[in-house]
């Protein structure tokens, strides 16, 4: 095992809220290399032969048992594009934690390109976190691009919470599930952006059976000159229900392009979007300010709040 | 003590200035609940926005305690102990009860600290520490909310703009019961109730009547009540008709 210096360590803790080794099953990934692995009786991580990742086997029936997969990158200039696949067996109930953590104080980009993609089995629950964040102070830049295909079988149920919150300079996220009858996918989404941060988030959800249930719900903050563009779309094939939800909050000079699609191609399709981009209600402020906040500090209140 | 020293406040409107506040000199002695009240328009909330410095005088100066506060911000005034409760309660998201009354006591308070302050204004505190401050809460609740904020502050001033606004029956008897409670409390600190009520007008050791931004009228209920019957007909359906019967016979 290689043992992890106190910057990744901190990493760790950032995207993972690990501060030791995790229970159940794990893989730590470290500059490019697998730094502690664990497999447990249900669950069982190899290494991919014909390209970079894992392979997660999560056995049928499986419940209450994790899954953590945190990578962090110290290494400045690394680049990295990697393929983890989970295979959740029918019945199973498993938490997965996913995160990427970088931190570059060089002046090479660092980047770590992540393809995930969820066979989830009938009635299989995963509630699924992934967290991005980004610190060092070096001109090199911090880029993470995660891919996440998701394909649901009946009845199944996948949460997704994903959170960037600070440090990352550039981003593309792509996801997109597709839901047999019954299913059901709730995705909860933070992002904020600073500095001339850029990040794009894109949500492609097909409902193909009956009753298959989406929400995508996404909140975002906007800050100094970053810019932000949210899409998602839901596409209704099946007698089935989708909602999707971008609500930002823009500050300084930043800019958001929400950009919420529905499709419709069944009679009994029924798609909603909401859309709603605007700075920090004044009275908000206020408010917090007769509470004996600065201005600064209610806004701080305001924004954590927000992307709880 | 709160003093207000010939303050006024105007706005430009359609090309011309509107005084809303003319020249009021006020004084608000600690250990005393006073209630401005008035008819609609006559500049009661603005009297209130410039005590907590949400608006600024146009002219005129506001000491508190004998300190000049007219150029102190909103921060600095709440720091120096002013509390402001809003008539409509301001809605957030994603911030819970419990968060905002921590932010109010300035402190890290614990579960069961925050919940008096709920359980003081008649919420079942359990139910509400988690839930967040936004539109699933009822008018009522979010009123009683926005008065535990300002009782877990321990202003030296507390300001209440028209707490009766947007509840319920119910919730008002309650509320009687936490102004009668803060009242009896009060020693150093002292109370400012914007309120067309009869029953709050009820438990004032002092009325003010405010009416064309200037002031009208001050002194205890029985100087002032006989007197609103020239202000009633603009005041509209608060006073009961008990009241104006009783005004029309005197």
């Amino acid at each position: 095992m290689i043992k992890l210096d106190e910057m990744q360590k901190r990493l760790l803790e950032e995207v993972a809220d690990l501060h030791t080794i995790p229970e159940g099953a794990y893989n730590i990934r470290s500059n490019g290399q697998s730094a502690a692995r664990q497999s447990t009786a249900n669950i069982e991580i190899v290494s991919k032969t014909d390209v970079s990742g894992l392979e997660v086997h999560i056995k049928p029936g499986t419940r209450n048992e994790s899954v953590h997969i945190p990578v962090v990158m110290t290494q400045s200039g690394l680049k990295e594009l990697v393929y983890n696949d989970f295979y959740v067996g029918e019945d199973a109930d498993v938490v997965i934690v996913a995160g990427c953590g970088i931190d570059n104080c060089g002046n090479s980009d660092s980047e770590h390109d992540g393809i995930h993609r969820f066979f989830v089995g009938k009635n299989a629950k995963v509630k699924y976190v992934e967290k991005h964040y980004g610190s060092g102070n070096g001109k090199g830049k911090r880029i993470l691009n995660p891919g996440t295909e998701v394909y649901q079988e009946e009845g199944s149920v996948v949460e997704m919470e994903m959170v960037q919150i600070k440090g990352v300079d550039d981003t593309t996220r792509t996801t997109t599930a597709k839901l047999a009858a019954g299913a059901r996918l709730t995705v909860r989404e933070r992002l904020m952006t600073h500095g001339e941060q850029r990040a794009i988030s894109s949500y492609v959800v097909t409902l193909d059976g009956k009753d298959a249930v989406a929400d995508v719900v996404s909140r975002s903050v906007a800050r100094d000159t970053s810019y932000q563009k949210f899409e998602a779309k839901i596409v209704g094939n099946a007698p089935s229900r989708g909602h999707t939800e971008c609500d930002s909050i823009i500050m300084d000079q930043g800019r958001i392009l929400a950009v919420p699609a529905l499709e419709a191609n069944d009679l009994d399709a029924a798609l909603v979007h909401e859309a709603a981009i605007g700075k920090i209600a004044g009275e908000q402020l206020i408010k917090l300010m007769t509470l004996g906040l600065t201005e600064q500090e209610a806004e701080e209140q305001i924004i954590n709040g927000f992307l709880r | 003590m709160l003093e207000m020293k010939n303050v006024s406040f105007g706005v430009l409107a359609d090309g011309s200035d509107k005084e809303i506040v003319r020249g009021v000199n006020l004084t608000i002695p600690d250990g005393k609940l006073i209630v401005i009240t008035g008819p609609n328009g006559g500049g009661k909330s603005t009297l209130a926005k410039l005590i907590a410095g949400i608006e600024v005088p146009t002219d005129g100066k506001i000491l508190l305690d004998g300190e000049d506060i007219t150029g102190m911000s909103v921060t600095e005034r709440a720091r120096h102990g002013i509390g402001f409760a809003f008539q409509q309660p301001v809605k957030f998201k994603g911030i819970r009860v419990l968060d905002l009354i921590r932010i109010a006591a300035g402190k890290r308070l614990s579960v069961a600290d925050a919940c008096e302050y709920l359980s003081a204004v008649g919420l079942c505190a359990r139910d509400y520490v988690d839930r967040e401050v936004n539109a699933s809460l009822s008018g009522g609740e979010l009123k009683r909310i926005e008065i535990a904020t300002v009782l877990a502050r321990h202003p030296r001033l507390a300001v209440f703009d028209e707490p009766e606004a947007g509840i319920d029956l119910w919730s008002f008897q309650n509320l009687i019961a936490v102004f009668e409670h803060l009242r009896k409390t009060i020693s150093d600190g002292s109370i400012m109730i914007i309120s067309h009520q009869e029953r709050i007008l009820n438990i004032a050791d002092e009325i003010i009547v405010l009416k064309d931004g200037a002031l009208q009228a001050r002194g205890t209920k029985e100087e002032v009540l006989p007197l609103l019957g020239s202000v009633v007909a603009t005041m509209g359906e608060c006073y009961s008709t008990e009241r104006r019967k009783g005004e029309t016979q005197a």
